[in-house]
């Protein structure tokens, strides 16, 4: 998994509550065996026509957005269903950090298996970032995740919270399999004990 | 002993490792599988030389994808890309060595429903699946959750999840349901109440006598919409129900192991002086059949009621109301009853199991579907199709005008042919409103069985109580 460690680039706002995991990737485009490719649906019902021509006022279509690496989003982003196409599409795209605040669970989750970054932050903090993200051009964003800071076009800071594991998975690219596998003793000796305790499962 | 809620006990009964921070590997009793978030999880397995760490805790179904016409085992009736991803799901079956139920089997249906209906499901048991309405497999008092495609592969290649515990969150539904009231209308009523945000970061243990009173397919369809309310899971404790549904089912526990079972499954309650993070509590007797008006599950209303105002909402769910009116060609003030649909669709793992079709039929049994319209049937499972048509279900649904469907998720996510047209309005018994969910530009109204079957004859949102 590619490291995170710190992000400086156009935030893209999109103030809609409860953008869902069928607006991020609709379903047709969950017809793939493979992760990569999914960035150009991103989000396609809402950025291109029936006829595949983009939507000028989608905000990803806007030329000053058009390279955003960060989202500053509505209340409970990334709601509905499991799939990590969700992710999958938005890392494609070049989106590696998501500001909200709130996410859904199973996209929260979702993120930190592909480097991308969620922060939960106050709905003041999120109002001032989206204020900034509304700048176009000029609505350059830094997310530095060593010092849990973000720094806003004009200067300002913002700190946030995050579970210091992930935190150290993301900053280090680590791969969660690898990382369980060397608990594989505590693994065995809880199946040894449950299959005493519980021989019909 | 400090007094732990039924989450409290089936998590502790699960932590294989809990570091010094609290994040824990827990272990994973049942994986179910199904052919959409899995080819890429089989296909890291292969790429790192890896092999399914407990095949035979896990269940493979293809349920997404499929077409639900007869005929379907001809492959031609797929699109290329969902032939290669249920031929991808028979490939790695065998391939890996787990359970495995192809479209060819009657046994075959919507994962959600072939778990429970097989016995894999049981109380007290964790249970994935990287679909997010695996918590209705929380119906048993099994803690069951929706993973993502790299915790799929993190499961089959480990048999553990690495977890952080929820909040615990109790949802009481007191007294008895009025006539016409289903589960459906339950789950819709709680998500109405906390928003679908409302549920983040808890495992919500649904309780009170409402509850106990409905039957395993109803609970199935309350724990279902859990994740529509945002929450990681939803639990109903096991009691006389549960043993007589799980009792006798092919890979339910027998003789003296289902007597061991009996007795674990008797100490999964909540006890009574558990703390809570959260508590809400509805009257039974103030919830009315509803239907949602909007594009997010929380867009619900009784059917009694009009088309909210945008302004009626507060910060942005304004502008998500407004945007939510217009793509449902809707008007504020408008009565719900007075709102015409085409389509119909019963089915789903929400509300596609066996009790839901005589719902549904019991309400259609000598009408006709109204002119015109499209109403379609998808039983949940090849089984729950076996036993309508024993019952005389098939015959009420054909005579009135639906189509019988073969089993899969069908128009609930509209990944096979059965979609939406653009434009198109449905009444649908499925779990999600969500824009372009059942079809391009397509138009959902969710609602229980038997409302669905009032709306198709009567061809517009309808009080199922006035067909009673």
């Amino acid at each position: 998994m590619e490291k995170f460690d710190k992000l400086t680039g156009i935030a893209a706002p999109m103030p809609l509550v409860n953008i869902d995991t069928d607006m991020i990737i609709p379903k047709v485009f969950l017809k793939t065996i493979k992760r990569s490719g999914l960035g150009v649906n991103l989000f396609d019902e809402m950025r291109y026509d029936r006829q595949g021509n983009e939507i000028e006022d989608f905000v990803l279509n806007k030329p000053a957005y058009r390279e955003a690496k960060i989202i500053v989003a509505g209340d409970n982003f990334g709601c509905g269903s499991s799939r990590e196409h969700a992710p999958w599409a938005l890392a494609d795209f070049g989106i590696r950090c998501v500001i909200s605040t709130s996410f859904a669970d199973i996209f929260y989750n979702n993120c930190f298996k592909n480097g991308i970054l969620p922060i939960v932050l106050p709905q003041e903090d999120v109002d001032k970032l989206m204020d900034d993200a509304e700048r176009g051009a000029n609505a350059v964003v830094t997310v530095d995740l060593e010092a849990q800071e973000i720094t806003g076009p004009d200067g300002g800071k913002v700190t946030f919270d995050l579970d210091p594991f992930k935190k150290h998975c993301l900053l280090n690219g680590l791969d969660d399999i690898g990382l369980t596998m060397e608990k594989a003793a505590s693994i065995e000796s809880f199946e040894a004990k449950a299959s005493q305790e519980r021989p019909w499962v | 002993m400090s007094p732990k809620t039924l989450y409290d006990k089936i998590w502790d009964a699960h932590v294989a490792h809990e570091a010094e921070d609290g994040t824990c590997l827990l272990y994973i009793d049942r994986h179910l599988v199904h052919e959409v978030t899995s080819p890429q999880a089989f296909e890291g397995l292969r790429m790192s030389g890896r092999k399914v760490h407990a095949p035979d805790k896990t269940i493979a179904v293809p349920d997404h994808n499929v077409p639900t016409t007869a005929g379907r085992d001809d492959p031609s009736q797929m699109t290329e890309d969902s032939r290669i991803q249920v031929e991808a799901l028979d490939k790695n079956a065998k391939e890996f060595g787990v359970h495995y139920y192809p479209v060819s089997d009657i046994r075959q249906g919507i994962v959600h429903i072939v778990g429970p209906e097989q016995g894999w499901t049981l109380p007290g048991m964790t249970v994935v699946c990287g679909d997010s309405h695996t918590a209705t497999h929380g119906a048993f008092g099994a803690l069951a959750h929706g993973i993502g495609t790299s915790e799929v592969e993190h499961v089959l290649a480990t048999q553990t999840l690495i977890q952080k515990k929820s909040k615990n969150m109790k949802v009481e539904i007191t007294g008895q349901l009025r006539p016409g009231v289903t589960a459906k209308d339950i789950t819709l009523s709680v998500i109405g109440h906390t928003g679908t945000g409302g549920g983040t970061g808890y495992v919500i243990e649904y309780c009170g006598e409402a509850i106990r009173a409905l039957s395993m397919e109803g609970r199935m369809t309350v724990c279902n919409m859990a994740i529509e309310g945002g929450a990681r899971a939803g639990l109903i404790a096991p009691d006389e129900t549960t043993y007589e549904y799980v009792k006798g089912r092919p890979h339910a526990p027998k003789g003296a192991q289902w007597e061991a079972a009996l007795n674990w499954w008797k100490t999964l309650y909540s006890d009574d002086d558990a703390h809570w993070d959260m508590v809400i509590t509805i009257k039974g007797e103030d919830i009315a059949p509803v239907v949602t008006w909007g594009t997010s599950p929380e867009d619900v209303l009784p059917i009694t009621e009009v088309v909210p105002a945008p302004e009626s909402f507060k910060g942005g769910k304004v502008e998500a109301a407004r945007r939510s009116i217009e793509y449902m060609g809707l008007t504020a003030g408008q009565k719900l009853s007075d709102i015409e649909i085409d389509t119909v669709f019963i089915g789903s793992c929400t509300n596609g199991r066996i009790e839901d079709l005589r719902a549904a039929a019991a309400i259609l049994k000598g009408k006709k579907v109204k002119d015109g319209m499209r109403a379609m049937v998808v039983p949940g499972s090849g089984l729950v199709r076996a036993q309508a048509e024993e019952e005389g279900l098939a015959d009420i649904f054909k005579e009135a005008g639906f189509e019988w469907r073969l089993a899969g998720c069908s128009m609930c996510l509209a990944m096979n042919p059965d979609q939406l047209a653009e434009g198109e309005r449905c009444a649908s018994t499925s779990n999600r409103n969500f824009e372009g969910r059942q079809g391009y530009k397509g138009r959902t109204h969710l609602v229980s069985p038997a409302m669905a079957a009032a709306a198709a004859i009567t061809g517009k949102l309808t009080d199922v109580r006035e067909m009673m």
